[in-house]
């Protein structure tokens, strides 16, 4: 990968995160409802509530507040929280685990699942895996996570009592306990993006299947497997790439329901709470750490890009 | 959104990329069986307008069907399963169940319709127009899109909404801010595989006006595959609205949502799974109608953007 490439991409970064940060700020600043009243509470004086804006810089014009609280969100210091006056890192700190564990573990089971299905409906494309994997992944897309998280909880928790419905106990604690814990929500989360994992790879490998090379390999004899897994797999992963990294990024802020359904302390859960309370520094701190975390994963998804498949990085340095 | 989406997001990074992609790979020839299999469109395409036909048809009558009101509490014996007296049987005040989810639909089909007839409206616009235009224009519109794409979905929609008071108005309103994104990205792509077209270049040499051909050039071009997609679309903002009922974001209790009736069910599971049971089934088949029609009729019309 070229240094000028990844110069380039990294300049094209700086304006969208400038912009997200902006609308960030902005999102939860021109909203109505004063934050002084969820701080003091109600029956705070006039004098009080002047005093305490005056302390929070609530009083400066909106471009001073932003450029402040970027240099501040810098430097690691995101506010503290109006509620319960805990620093917003601190809070985001605690919960991050949480949330990144049932990432992981989601993301892991799809793709587990998604891979070699793919690739044996791929082999045979309209035979009886294929028809009945892309069925059931068209109808598993049609089921919300809150609706999939309840009857899971129906089934596992309540018919049988293999996983409980709700609660966390930390890794540290009782990791045996803690993979249970997590199960659940993870197989929530987890279904959907199965069933788009497996559509996009399925689609793709389809694809590669039909390219020169393929036959190319054929007419040499090589196993029929040796051609799927060393000659068609990697270029077919773009699609899968791409989504699989995206919605690392994007389910960082996804799993709001799925925490609050499972009572998991994560940074969805977190959000949810703060928005209730209208705690606005600690929403624009989570929702700052989700699209900056959206914007990255983006970024080095292009990156990907390059290294998977060789062709992309000499067409793009080409043009 | 909720999480996102049942169509796998179409994220492409940045332009440079989408055309080296398509410099080398060849339009993949598996996709032709596939498409004429689709393009006679089956019985599960019929199946699926004939339920929507119902969910519709049903919510529109709501009034004048012969159901008891749904905020009633005290028609049957509450938690009583469904055919014991009631057909769907009754949630856990004694309300007719039937009559929530009918009630229930009506919500869901004006946030899913409103929202996305708003974001086909302003984010077909700015696609039609960036596609067209190009330049300076397409760019900073996109940019601005893509930021857009970047956030939250959801969080975006609980705080208008949490902010502004939940009520259909601002529930339909976050989401049809939610959907501009997306259907602009959908619509610009489509308006470019047609911007060029020899019809264009035609009317143009013939002196036709920007505006004319826009008008009457592309947008009936681009209008079947933009339709296709609003309906995946409409699935997606039903299931959003489910979601923040869900959480206790939509419409206030007593009215029924879907959303909101599954919530109230899910710590009543053990004794009487069919409050959460019988909305979801009802949300589950509407979602997957959609998403199937749409699906169907978008292979007919396919446009897609990784494909440009």
């Amino acid at each position: 990968m070229s240094a000028r490439f990844l110069g380039k991409r990294l300049l094209q970064l700086l304006p969208v995160l400038f912009a997200v940060s902006a609308l960030s700020f902005l999102l939860l600043n021109l909203l109505p409802g004063d934050p002084t009243i969820a701080i003091l509470g109600p029956s705070a004086t006039e004098e009080n509530r002047a005093v305490l804006r005056e302390e929070l810089g609530l009083d400066d014009p909106l471009p001073v507040r932003y450029v402040n609280w970027v240099a501040d969100s810098a430097t690691g210091d995101l506010g503290r929280s109006y509620v319960s006056n805990q620093p917003t890192l601190e809070a985001i700190k605690q919960r991050l685990p949480v949330t990144l564990e049932l990432l992981l573990l989601s993301q892991l089971l799809a793709l587990v699942i998604a891979v070699p299905l793919a690739i044996l409906a791929a082999t045979k494309p309209n035979g009886v895996l294929d028809r009945v994997s892309t069925s059931t992944a068209f109808g598993f897309l049609a089921i919300p996570n809150f609706m999939l998280g309840v009857l899971l909880i129906y089934l596992f928790a309540v018919r049988f009592r293999i996983f409980p419905a709700t609660g966390y106990t930390p890794f540290s604690e009782n990791p045996a306990e803690n993979l249970r814990s997590l199960a659940l929500p993870a197989i929530t989360l987890g279904v959907a993006e199965l069933a788009v994992y497996l559509r996009l790879l399925r689609t793709d490998l389809i694809a590669t299947l039909q390219e020169d090379y393929i036959a190319m390999a054929q007419a040499k004899g090589l196993p029929k497997a040796y051609i799927l897994l060393r000659h068609a797999l990697r270029p077919s992963t773009f699609s899968l790439v791409t989504v699989a990294g995206l919605n690392l990024g994007r389910l960082i802020g996804g799993t709001f329901v799925v925490e609050y359904l499972f009572a998991l302390p994560g940074i969805g859960a977190l959000t949810v709470e703060s928005i209730f309370r209208r705690d606005y520094i600690v929403v624009q701190g989570t929702v700052l750490l989700v699209a900056v975390g959206y914007v990255l994963a983006n970024f080095l998804v292009d990156l990907l890009y390059g290294i998977l498949d060789p062709r992309v990085r000499h067409a793009r340095v080409a043009a | 959104m909720p999480e996102l989406p049942p169509e796998p997001p179409t994220v492409v990074p940045a332009a440079g990329v989408e055309l080296a992609i398509e410099a080398v790979t060849p339009a993949p020839n598996a996709h032709d069986n596939d498409r004429s299999a689709k393009r006679r469109l089956g019985v599960m395409f019929w199946l699926s307008i004939a339920w929507i036909a119902l969910v519709v048809g049903a919510a529109a009558l709501a009034d004048v069907l012969p159901l008891p009101d749904p905020t009633d509490p005290g028609i049957a014996v509450a938690r009583s399963a469904p055919g014991e007296e009631r057909v769907l049987g009754a949630d856990s005040l004694g309300r007719d169940m039937l009559a929530r989810t009918v009630h229930g639909a009506r919500v869901s089909l004006i946030v899913g319709f409103s929202s996305i007839a708003a974001g086909l409206l302003i984010g077909g616009a700015i696609g039609v127009l960036a596609g067209y235009f190009r330049g300076r224009f397409e760019t900073i519109v996109m940019g601005a899109m893509d930021v857009l794409l970047a956030f939250p979905a959801l969080v975006l929609a609980l705080a208008l909404v949490s902010f502004l008071g939940p009520s259909i108005g601002t529930v339909t309103l976050a989401i049809a801010t939610l959907s501009i994104a997306p259907i602009a990205r959908i619509i610009r792509a489509s308006t470019l595989t047609f911007a060029q077209r020899e019809f264009v270049l035609a009317a143009r040499t013939l002196g036709a006006k920007n505006r004319r051909i826009i008008v009457s050039e592309i947008l009936p071009n681009v209008l079947p595959a933009a339709l296709s997609f609003a309906l995946v679309a409409v699935a997606v903002a039903i299931v959003s609205e489910g979601a923040l009922a869900f959480l206790g974001l939509s419409v206030p209790a007593p009215e029924p949502t879907w959303g909101s009736m599954i919530n109230e069910g899910r710590t009543l599971l053990e004794q009487a799974p069919h409050i959460s049971f019988v909305p979801s089934g009802a949300m589950f088949l509407t979602v997957l109608s959609l998403n199937f029609a749409g699906d169907s009729l978008r292979s007919r019309f396919e446009v897609r953007e990784g494909r440009l």
